[in-house]
């Protein structure tokens, strides 16, 4: 059974914005679709730009996948597999995450 | 069957294109390729070369790396270079001792830069431009020079200068001929290049021989030249052209030319058969291509006839038949073309030469003697004619009409070269660096491809120089239009609008939020280009706070948080200095901010100070001091007003007509805060001396005895521009007036990302059509545009202090939500006093030492 963690409330993460928690020791970047309750996890680091910066990006659809644009050269990142559109090659790690009663949780 | 030997010497860009050919041909598994580079790496774009001068690393540069060639099975050595080549035995030896035995072997050897044999010419300081090892050892001399000479006019030589030129050298040319870039231009072409150089600051000496080379006074070297005069220097480039490498070839007997070059046939074999030659050391019906286009050319010819030969045995499929040697490029930021037969060498050749001397125009055109024909031209100053002039050569096609037409300018918006891309046959050659003719482009399409990228994915079109894809781009719509497909001008995949469609929906709709517009006029969750353009839309009519909820997930990387992103993700602060006045007290406060938080502080080019590196978490506590200090945003991350770059003007200099500095504290503050599609900038002076540079603004204003005059749609940056005279002698009313509609005219109709002078040279009447509907209000919208710029200025507000002051706010600007620690991954090396981000090899030792201490 996956250990939840809980690094914030969803009401912290302002409609389709992200922010970053810090969760044993790595940088996540959690990102809201919406005002749902929908939250997307992957690492906050862009491999590209080499700088923890990804949840300071723009996020939308391609297609029928949700995506982060990255704030430095702007690749896009899929939210849900942390593959990147552009390059196939490079990959941040995504996580798992779920809402409950209000809160994010990682695990 | 065992695999044919293939040894490449030279590893430069056609010897590489060569070894890409065989290697990713049907036939790769029967090959074993070997080659030899004499420089310390593998292949790297030449052409682009001068780009390392502008932030371009060798890495950047590459088009290979080590780690492909292994992956494809490449055997490659570096630093090593072949110094002989036994055709009896078929092996070749390298300087260090290598032997290799070949079944056919390919000489890449490309060409050296010639070095006038001039006493003195070989001390420190006296350099070529031909390497990246060049270019690093220029940049070193550059860094304890003053003044550079470039010796040598042509091509290379006047890029050769523009390095100099940003290097912040004294930059100075020195050409034996009578004119600049002598082999393409002709007498009035050069002429023109030489005035608009000698504008930017380089300075020019025809008709120079240098004799020798000295010791000088006032600078290192002092150059002598033929008629007595003399040049005092700290370095010289020599570019005084260059030479095929046919040093091997001639050792091993092989035929070479009269003036150098290795001769090759059709199939760019050597006098010995089993040797290939091709790129700049080939010599093909007694000529040199020095252009990289040939080259590749070459290299698919003996690729073709090498699997013929060896593999398939069968009939080569190609043959070289020449190249053409038109050329469109920019020099120190002079657009200059020429085409075929530019100096009217033809018997019996015309030409129509259209020179103007205020716009700094000049054109030429050679036409058969029937006048039936284009065989040649010149263009400078302005080349937007050169690729359909080209066109028009290499096929062969009936001149359109009257050829005069072809270079006098169009009065209306009509296409002024009078041939649009359906006239060409699909045998026309688009990108000829890459050999991509129409017909593959309309195949590209056909196939599916619908968006530039696309098509150099499937063509490789447009992707060497990139001079023809304004021309790729125009065959690609037509071929879209001939399906049936309407040529795409949507925004992005989530709107099918421009963005003036969506300006005149969200307008005539009253929409205040992204989602009503999504929602009715959309689809899909948006995008990083959709958001901001109707997040910036929304802002020119609405003016709302930026950050306001509905509005926040639209901010692009700079807007979101209030301050430009840094390559670390850090931020900079840039507090408005309107007009560029700042008390004494206020850059007090400036410095006590910087010293506290560290931060890295310089004067900008838009006179006011940027401090840099600061984090997330403290832009608030920043902004606190700074807002309770009365600075304000200075909007250096908006797509909006930056700067109003003012000179002293009237108050103090004494040459001063007008108070300059008032007039551009008052615009300042008048336009501060409007949104746009792009950045706006404006100058303004007290003379016609014009120290602020307002006729490189977007909106520049300059003082006369009578008012003000009234410049728009300039700018500097990546395609400077000189703003035009829109009216004269107005008064601070009027002045106000014009420039309230103009911007708003702008805002409403440009395109994103679209600065003020394409957005005019896009309307259709360009200058007199601005004019039209400002100063005689023809579409008779002026006074809602007034209307619309009123409401903007009367609702301004400082997003800082409106920020600073809502805690609800202040809580996004911490890296992590849960957490009060910093990013950990910054790391930063102390240079001049102050701190800079680490480069990426000391960052490797400083996170050694991080990790170490923990
Ligand atoms: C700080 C400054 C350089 C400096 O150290 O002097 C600067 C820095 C940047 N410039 Fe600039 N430009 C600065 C003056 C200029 C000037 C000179 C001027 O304004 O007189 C120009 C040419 C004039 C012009 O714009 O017409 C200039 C032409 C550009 C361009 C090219 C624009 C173009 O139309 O070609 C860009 C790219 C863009 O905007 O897309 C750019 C973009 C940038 C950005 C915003 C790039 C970015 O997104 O990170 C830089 C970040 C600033 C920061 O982090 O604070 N910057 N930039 C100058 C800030 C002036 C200010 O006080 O606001
Ligand atoms: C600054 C600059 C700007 C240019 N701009 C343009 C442009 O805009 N458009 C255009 O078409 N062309 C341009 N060119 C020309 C273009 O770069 C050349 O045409 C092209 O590089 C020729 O390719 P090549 O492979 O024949 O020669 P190179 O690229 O010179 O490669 C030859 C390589 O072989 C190596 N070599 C030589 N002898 C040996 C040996 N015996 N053993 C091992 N290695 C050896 C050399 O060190 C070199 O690395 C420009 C050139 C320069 C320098
Ligand atoms: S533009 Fe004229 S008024 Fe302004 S500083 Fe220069 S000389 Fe003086
Ligand atoms: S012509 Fe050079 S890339 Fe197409």
């Amino acid at each position: 059974m996956t250990d939840w963690t809980t690094v914030c409330n969803l009401n912290d993460i302002d409609p389709d914005t992200g922010v970053c928690a810090l969760y044993h020791g790595e940088q996540v970047a959690l990102f809201r679709w919406g005002s749902s309750d929908t939250v997307y996890a992957i690492n906050n680091f862009d491999p590209i730009g080499k700088a923890n910066v990804l949840s300071r990006g723009i996020i939308g659809s391609l297609g029928e996948r949700p995506v982060v644009a990255s704030p430095l050269y702007k690749q896009h990142f899929d939210l849900q597999t942390g593959v990147c559109l552009e390059d196939s090659n490079v990959q941040v790690k995504p996580y798992a995450v779920q809402v409950a009663h209000g809160v994010v949780q990682l695990g | 069957m065992s695999k044919k030997r293939i040894i490449v010497v030279g590893n430069g860009m056609v010897g590489h294109n060569f070894i890409n050919t065989l290697a990713t041909s049907e036939h790769a598994s029967d090959f074993e390729i070997i080659t030899f580079s004499e420089e310390p790496r593998l292949a790297y774009d030449r052409v682009q070369l001068s780009k390392y001068f502008s932030g371009s690393t060798a890495d950047d540069l590459a088009l290979t790396s080590e780690a492909e060639y292994q992956q494809q099975g490449i055997i490659y050595t570096l630093s090593d270079k072949v110094v002989a080549v036994d055709s009896q035995a078929r092996t070749v030896t390298t300087a260090n001792g290598q032997v290799e035995g070949y079944d056919r072997l390919v000489l890449a050897t490309g060409s050296y830069p010639f070095v006038p044999p001039i006493p003195g010419k070989d001390q420190d300081h006296c350099l070529v431009y031909r390497t990246i090892d060049d270019l690093e050892a220029i940049s070193a001399s550059a860094a304890v020079s003053k003044t550079g000479v470039v010796v040598g006019g042509g091509l290379l030589g006047l890029e050769a200068a523009n390095a100099l030129k940003q290097a912040g050298l004294d930059t100075h040319v020195v050409e034996f001929a009578p004119r600049l870039m002598a082999v393409q231009l002709d007498e009035g072409g050069g002429k023109l290049l030489r005035h608009k150089i000698e504008e930017l600051g380089v300075t020019v000496h025809t008709d120079k021989a240098t004799t020798e080379i000295v010791a000088g006074e006032a600078c290192r070297y002092r150059m002598n030249f033929a008629d007595g005069s003399h040049l005092e220097t700290d370095m010289i480039l020599f570019s005084a052209g260059i030479r095929p490498q046919d040093e091997l070839a001639r050792q091993s007997g092989l035929d070479t030319g009269e003036r150098g070059g290795i001769v090759i046939n059709d199939y760019c074999q050597t006098s010995d058969e089993d040797i290939y030659a091709i790129g700049e050391c080939a010599l093909w019906d007694n000529k040199i291509y020095g252009l990289v286009a040939p080259g590749y050319q070459m290299a698919k010819v003996a690729a073709d006839n090498i699997v013929s030969a060896l593999i398939t045995h069968s009939e080569p499929s190609l043959s070289f038949q020449g190249a053409d040697m038109s050329t469109k490029l920019k020099l120190l930021g002079v657009d200059v073309a020429s085409i075929g037969d530019a100096h009217g060498h033809t018997a019996g050749s015309k030409s129509y030469v259209f020179n103007d001397d205020i716009e700094q125009v000049y054109k030429r055109l050679v036409v058969s003697a029937d006048g039936k024909k284009l065989l040649g031209a010149v263009l400078v100053g302005d080349v937007d004619a050169y690729g359909n002039l080209l066109q028009l050569m290499l096929n062969d096609m009936d001149i359109p009409g009257n050829p005069a037409n072809l270079i006098v300018p169009s009065s209306g918006a009509e296409d002024s070269a009078g041939l649009g891309v359906a006239a060409l046959p699909d045998s026309a050659q688009i990108c000829s660096c890459q050999s991509v003719s129409k017909g593959d482009i309309a195949a590209a399409v056909q196939g599916g491809c619908c968006t530039m990228g696309d098509i150099k994915e499937a063509t490789k079109a447009s992707t060497v120089c990139g001079g023809c894809s304004a021309l790729v781009k125009q065959v690609m719509d037509a071929e879209l239009t001939a399906l049936g497909v309407e040529v795409n001008n949507n925004l992005c995949e989530h709107f099918a609008y421009t963005r003036a469609q969506l300006a005149d929906i969200i307008r005539v709709k009253g929409y205040t939020t992204f989602t009503q517009l999504l929602e009715s006029h959309g689809h899909g969750h948006g995008c990083e280009i959709c958001k901001p353009t109707v997040g910036s839309i929304l802002a020119s009519f609405n003016n709302e706070y930026v950050l306001k909820d509905e509005h926040i997930g639209l901010q692009d990387t700079n807007d979101i948080f209030l301050g430009n992103m840094q390559k670390d993700g850090t931020y900079s602060v840039v507090p408005r200095v309107a007009g560029g006045e700042i008390t004494p007290e206020k850059l007090i406060v400036l410095g006590e901010v910087a010293k506290e938080y560290d931060l890295y502080t310089k004067i900008t080019g838009g006179q006011r100070i940027d401090l840099f590196g600061a984090q997330l978490h403290q832009l608030p506590a920043i902004w606190k001091k700074l807002v309770a200090a009365g600075f304000e945003t200075g909007h250096a991350y908006g797509k909006s007003l930056r700067t109003v770059k003012s000179c002293v003007g009237s108050s103090w200099c004494r040459y001063g007509v007008l108070d300059s500095v008032s007039m551009a504290i008052a615009l300042e503050n008048r336009y501060k805060g409007l949104r746009a599609p792009h950045k706006i900038k404006f100058g303004v002076s007290g003379c016609t001396r014009e120290c602020a540079e307002a006729q490189s603004k977007d909106i520049g204003v300059i003082a006369t005895e009578n008012g003000w005059n009234l410049y728009v749609c300039g700018n500097g940056g990546m395609r400077p521009r000189h703003a035009d005279l829109f009216a004269s002698d107005l008064d601070d009313d009027t002045l106000v007036k014009y420039i309230d509609r103009v911007l708003m005219f702008y805002v409403r109709t440009a395109d994103r990302l679209q600065r003020t002078s394409v957005w005019m040279e896009n309307l259709d009447g360009g200058l007199d059509y601005l004019q039209e509907v400002v100063i005689n209000d023809r579409l008779g919208i002026c006074a809602e545009l007034e209307a619309g710029m009123t409401k903007v200025v009367d609702s301004y507000q400082c997003e800082w202090k409106t920020t600073v002051e809502s805690a609800q706010k202040l809580k996004r600007f911490s890296h992590f939500i849960n957490a009060d620690e910093a990013d950990r991954n910054l790391y930063y090396v102390r240079e001049r006093g102050q701190r800079r981000p680490a480069t990426d090899a000391e960052r490797i030792e400083l996170v050694s030492l991080d990790a170490a201490s923990h």
